[in-house]
């Protein structure tokens, strides 16, 4: 049986530089080429010397897909394609192809010119990179080369964010990237169709999860806002520029309207503007309320949310910041919680997941003093607040959607590997199908059953359908095909014996039997035929048993009655070959009879 | 396979094609020349057109009759609101289509029609584009129809068709006209379209599947590729090799058709878009220099993008970039947003503006900057104060029989200094102005159709190199108005088969199936034994539980449950080697047997067992008695003598 082989060189049982290398039919694909946050060392990026020791991937790998714009999903693409060496196809939707030079960008500058990173890639390359890059559409099928067919579908996690479905010859895979199945305010929830695939590969990040409803969420963190501007304190809301940032705006935004509250939201500048542009002009990509009420107003022009100045960071009183990056480990909002932190009326909320090793995943676990590399020691007075708005499917919204496109296989990724124990066994459970979690620089071989197209002749179908409808109906009744397989150069075709043996210029040999059999029966020969037809008949209830003009026929097998009135009468029994079973039981029968 | 033509006019489309027991309607357009035999329809009680003399034919005194039919110049108007002539329901019951595929958002006007209350249960699959924009042209048209009620419906001259002058007496099946479809059966209708992107493939009852492919002619359009396992169609309908705004055509997925139908070429075969619209920027640049206002009457969405584009940057050149331009249409706001938010869909120069966060069009900035006006009418709140002369205005209907363009033909029609352009291939420009004859104002034709010209359709199927090649009957003889110009024919070649078809006829389209596709699975695959019976040809007999699943068929081992009806058979073939038999049958102890031979025939009696073996080129015969010892002894030997496979 034809085999699946699955690699994750980042997301095994873990979460973050996620990269997973796929082989099947003979084709190497990566999925994702993502960076660690977690790490500043070459642990942020995946083990590429795993694929190739020295020199470029190209020769050994066919296509990167990349499912959305996290740099955790493809940080590391330029280092991949630039400076490893790739200059094979990369594929990704337009919104990512949009945006994610844009994270790059921003990445690359916080850490070469903060923190002084070497051996980074350069502006250049991200742009170089890009140009490698293929767009696809929702649901276009797409031929990589003769072989490879990708098709992506909505994932709802972030604007433009996909899964694929990848097809090579028979088999099949679904990666989901990171989805979410419930909708939210400006995105629409993840879906795919039935396509049974051989292996579904799913993230997992919150696979013992089950969230309560949104709403009561999204009720929760406005009151803790509201709460913190009427003490006077100021809350920072530590967001990635594209994503939960837009969400939470036009949740605030909403708010702020509805309560009439005059506390300044401010979203800081640059990336977040141009990033609110994108989802105005990726407009289709978001959920149906939004592109429907776009003509009228768009929900992204923001009314209350203003921009922010580094200077407004000591304005007194009462206010709301979206900073990047979301995860408190470097650029603006790690600069105003340092600010803002040792001060109890104030307070942040982390709206989505930490990665170990970041001031988010410390604060989160209780760290009530943060150290930093330059030895600066940080109180956390403030208080601390997790919400998850991170749009990730919970473990309901992972079996949803095991349920929806039926694999025959699930491989999780992306989460931790306790969490993923537990999912594994409610999906062996609830499916009773295969389910696996490899760990990084693991190989997992999954093998399919196997279902070869070929060709087939239509009479032999025809003729397969009239005798079968020409029987009476049965429903258990098993449909059989009798076929030559004629394979003739490099066409495969089925076809009827007839047909084969002249496509082939052979002839048939036909073996036919008689045999007679000598029986007392006295009365017209007719009449014996008659009542050898209710025996035979009686004895092979399952099969077609002819009676016409004296003869009864079953198949090729033909008995015929000779003799006079009163007289012993010869029964001939004739078959060909193919029919030696059936004929041979009917000659015993009679046999049987004669005795 | 058969092709079903329902409509008359090969520029607003609709088929029906039924291949293995699906049936398909490819696009369903609306034809509208129809409109133009009626009145136009004004909002404000127009003096001029009201108050135009009855006419009656000379020998008729019907007074059910009167007031229907006005006179103007030498030709007659039916008083009435405007009627349509949809698809042809007299050939086929609309229940019974399975699919209908739509091209582009021009070809779809005929929808509700089809999908609203005749019992139609399919479903519909177009581009998201083609929907979101062809609800647009769809709402316009019912919005243009129900702002001007009409208190009496004209019926009884459809009776007196053969005494009315021409061109009335040519109404083409007046009698099958119909009063326009109201919102909620557009809206009825719409929902019924599942949206698919180009290159999804469809599937259509496990027995076909369909694609959408690029045609390059407007946001969204596309051709449909048809496809079984061995049979590939392709509907080209609306395509434009130009370089638009629009996605480029898709060649690729067009090539080696067993069927091309091929519809929808340009209207204006003899002249040449890009001219046109440099014709078009003179006439607007002369006019606005002389103090005149220019009207262009359009749909409100297309070419006009590009005329935005185009006109704005022309008339800065000009030195008249002062004069605004007006875009007024019902829907004139949504169509400006939506244009703006389909970069998916645009031509990669488009598209590349949207990586930089750039709108794809213009217009957004042409509206912020005040150099374009949209408003939903002329009498909407702030088009009065904001209006200003001399100045462009875009509106619709180009058929000029509904819509604000009536009011400003009314407005303008009387002075020399303004300008109608007719850019809009649909209709003829004398016919639509016929009405309001005698006018003042100039006219100025420069229709820009983007739609395959004849040369480039030629080439084009050259390339795509089809067997059989379906077209409407009128793309193979010169243009009616042109009849010496024979090359602007599709051209007949003795490579394909070409097949023309017009309105109401059923053709049968000469493709034989002969090959379907099934799938084995492992257990059949590994009993798989090839025999190779010639170099480089192998046989193996296969025998499987046959399963039909949505179409698909596939082979299953036999379980061991099943009856004996299903037993894995060989065949055996070549012929037998006498001698050889005859050493087999004595080493197997039957000895003595009396060879006889006729001809090619051997017969071999063998008297001490009473059996008889009839050995030919192709076929054993072995007669015995019932004794089944000596029957399977025989049976073996003449096996091991022969091949099997």
């Amino acid at each position: 049986m034809p085999d699946i082989k699955i690699t994750p060189l980042g997301a095994g049982q873990d979460v973050g530089r996620s990269c997973i290398l796929l082989t099947m039919g003979g084709k190497n694909i990566m999925l994702d080429c993502g960076m660690h946050m977690g790490y500043n060392d070459e642990r942020r990026f995946p083990d590429f010397s795993y694929i190739s020791q020295e020199g470029p991937l190209t020769s050994y790998i066919d296509c990167v897909i990349i499912s959305h714009f996290h740099l955790d999903h493809c940080g590391a693409l330029p280092y991949m394609s630039e400076m490893v060496g790739y200059s094979g196809p990369i594929y990704m939707t337009h919104p990512t192809k949009a945006i994610a030079p844009i994270l790059l960008e921003d990445m690359r500058k916080v850490s070469v010119e903060k923190k002084g990173d070497q051996n980074f890639f350069t502006s250049q390359m991200i742009k170089d990179c890009m140009k490698k890059v293929i767009a696809v559409t929702l649901h276009q099928s797409l031929m990589v080369d003769n072989e490879i067919e990708i098709k992506a579908y909505y994932a709802g996690h972030v604007l433009g964010a996909a899964m694929f479905w990848i097809r090579v010859g028979a088999q099949s895979v679904v990666y989901t990237g990171d989805y979410n199945m419930t909708p939210d305010r400006h995105l629409g929830a993840a879906w795919i169709d039935k396509c049974r695939p051989d292996l579904l590969i799913s993230e997992s990040t919150y696979a013992t999860t089950i969230r309560d409803s949104k709403r009561c969420r999204e009720r929760d963190f406005l009151k803790k806002v509201h709460e913190c501007m009427d003490r006077g304190g100021k809350v920072l809301i530590p967001v990635f520029a594209l994503g939960r940032a837009q969400e939470l705006c036009i949740l605030l935004e909403t708010y702020w309207e509805r309560m009439n509250l005059k506390a300044p939201v401010y979203f800081a500048l640059g990336l977040t503007e141009k990033a609110n542009n994108y989802y105005k002009m990726f407009i289709t990509w978001t959920n149906q309320k939004i592109r429907k009420t776009f003509v009228q107003r768009n929900m992204f022009d923001f009314k209350h949310i203003k921009p922010f100045d580094r200077s407004y960071i000591d304005n007194p009183g009462p206010m709301v910041v979206f900073a990047t990056p979301g995860m408190l480990h470097a650029g603006l909002s790690l600069q105003i919680f340092k600010k803002w932190a040792p001060n109890e009326n104030n307070m942040v909320i982390m709206p989505g997941f930490c990665v170990q090793g970041t001031v988010g995943h410390k604060i989160l676990n209780g760290a009530k003093r943060v150290e930093f590399e330059n030895k600066q020691i940080v109180e956390v007075k403030m208080s601390v607040e997790y919400m998850s708005f991170s749009a990730h499917a919970d473990a309901k919204g992972i079996m949803q959607l095991i349920q929806h496109c039926e694999p025959r296989n699930v491989m999780l990724v992306h989460g931790e590997a306790e969490k993923m124990e537990f999912l594994k066994q409610k999906i062996l459970q609830e499916f009773s199908i295969n389910c696996y979690n490899p760990a990084n620089g693991e190989t997992c071989v999954i093998s399919t059953p196997v279902k070869i197209p070929i060709d087939v002749s239509l009479p032999l179908l025809k003729s397969e359908a009239r005798k079968f409808s020409a029987l009476p109906p049965d429903p258990k009744r098993r449909r059989t095909l009798h076929g030559v397989l004629v394979m003739k150069e490099n066409n495969v075709c089925l076809m009827d014996v007839d047909d084969a043996c002249k496509e082939a210029g052979i002839n048939r040999h036909i073996i036919r039997f008689s045999s007679t059999v000598h029986l007392n029966d006295t009365g017209p020969a007719l009449a014996t035929a008659h009542k050898l037809h209710g025996f035979i008949k009686e004895n092979l209830p399952q099969w077609p048993v002819v009676f016409a003009e004296g003869e009864i026929s079953i198949e090729s097998v033909l008995v015929k009655v000779e003799g006079d009135e009163d007289e012993q009468k010869n029964v001939y029994v004739s078959w060909t070959n193919q029919d030696e079973d059936l004929g041979s039981y009917i000659l015993n029968l009679l046999n049987r009879m004669g005795q | 396979m058969k092709l079903y033509c329902l409509s008359n006019d090969p520029n607003k489309p609709c088929h029906i094609l039924t291949f293995k027991e699906i049936t398909l309607m490819l696009d369903c357009g609306l034809s509208m020349q129809s409109v133009l035999n009626f009145l136009p329809l004004s909002f404000v009680a127009s003096s001029k057109l009201s108050n135009l003399p009855n006419w009656m034919p000379n020998d008729v005194s019907d007074s059910d009759l009167e007031g229907e039919l006005k006179e103007n110049g030498d030709r007659i108007f039916v008083d009435s609101p405007p009627e349509f002539c949809p698809p042809l329901n007299k050939l086929i019951d609309f229940a019974q289509v399975d699919v209908i595929l739509i091209s582009n958002y021009l070809c779809m006007m005929a929808l509700p029609f089809i999908t609203e209350g005749t019992g139609f249960q399919g479903r519909v699959y177009a581009t998201e584009p083609t929907l979101q924009i062809g609800r647009l042209l769809l709402e316009e048209l019912v919005n243009y129809i129900d702002q001007c009620p009409k208190a009496s419906f004209a019926a009884q001259w459809k009776n007196l068709i053969h005494k009315l002058p021409y061109p009335l007496s040519d109404s083409f099946k007046p009698k099958s006209w119909k009063q326009l479809y109201n919102m909620n059966d557009v809206n009825a209708s719409l929902s019924r379209i599942q949206m698919v992107g180009y290159n999804e493939k469809i599937d259509v009852y496990g027995a076909l599947k369909v694609m959408p492919s690029s045609s390059g002619f407007c946001l969204g359009s596309s051709n449909w590729i048809i496809t079984s396992d061995h049979e590939k169609i392709v509907y080209l309908s609306g395509s434009s090799t130009l370089t638009t705004h629009p996605r480029p055509m898709d060649h690729h997925s067009l090539k080696n058709a067993d069927v091309l139908i091929m519809t929808d070429l340009t209207q204006t075969p003899i002249s040449n878009p890009d001219s046109m619209l440099g014709v078009l920027c003179v006439v607007v640049g002369l006019t606005l220099r002389g103090g005149g206002n220019v009207l262009i009457p359009c749909y409100p969405t297309g070419v006009v993008y590009d005329l935005f584009e185009c006109l704005s940057v022309k008339m800065q050149d000009l030195g008249v970039s002062n004069c605004p331009m007006f875009f007024v249409s019902p829907v004139a706001d949504t169509s400006l947003a939506y244009s703006n938010i389909l970069a998916e869909w645009l031509s990669s120069v488009k598209q590349n503006k949207v990586y930089v966060t750039e709108e794809p069009f213009p217009h957004g900035l042409l509206v912020k900057n005040n150099k374009l006006k949209h408003f939903k009418h002329v009498y909407s709140d702030g088009f009065s104060t904001d209006f200003q002369e001399p100045c462009v205005v875009f509106c619709g209907h180009p058929s000029l029989r509904f819509g604000d363009v009536v009011r400003f033909i009314e407005l303008w029609g009387n002075n020399p200094r303004n300008c109608i352009v007719f850019t809009e291939p649909d209709f003829d420009y004398t016919e639509a102005l016929a009405p309001y004859q005698p006018l003042q104002m100039k006219v100025a034709h420069c229709a820009i159709d983007t739609s395959l010209n004849f040369t480039q359709a030629n080439k084009l199927i050259r390339d795509l190199k089809p067997n059989t090649l379906v077209v409407p009957e009128c793309y193979t003889q010169p243009p009616v108005s042109a009849p010496n110009l024979t090359d602007y024919v599709i051209e007949n070649n003795h490579d394909r088969t070409l097949i023309p078809y017009k309105w109401g006829e059923v053709i049968n389209l000469p493709l034989k199936r002969k090959h379907s596709q099934i799938f084995i699975e492992t257990g059949v695959a590994q009993k798989i034994v090839p025999v190779e019976v010639k170099p480089g040809i192998s046989l193996s007999s296969i025998t499987g539980t046959l399963s039909i699943k949505d179409n698909v068929h596939s082979i299953q081992d036999l379980s061991s449950s099943v009856n004996k009806a299903s037993k894995h058979v060989k065949y055996e073939w070549g012929s037998l080697n006498v001698t050889d038999f005859l050493q087999k049958l004595s080493q197997e102890g039957i000895s003595e047997p009396k060879v006889e031979s006729h001809g090619n025939v051997v017969v071999i009696h063998l008297q001490e067992e009473d059996a008889l073996i009839q050995l030919e080129d192709n076929s054993t015969h072995v007669v015995c008695t019932g004794d089944e010892t000596l029957r399977t002894k025989l049976r073996s030997i003449v096996m091991q003598c022969l091949k099997k496979f």
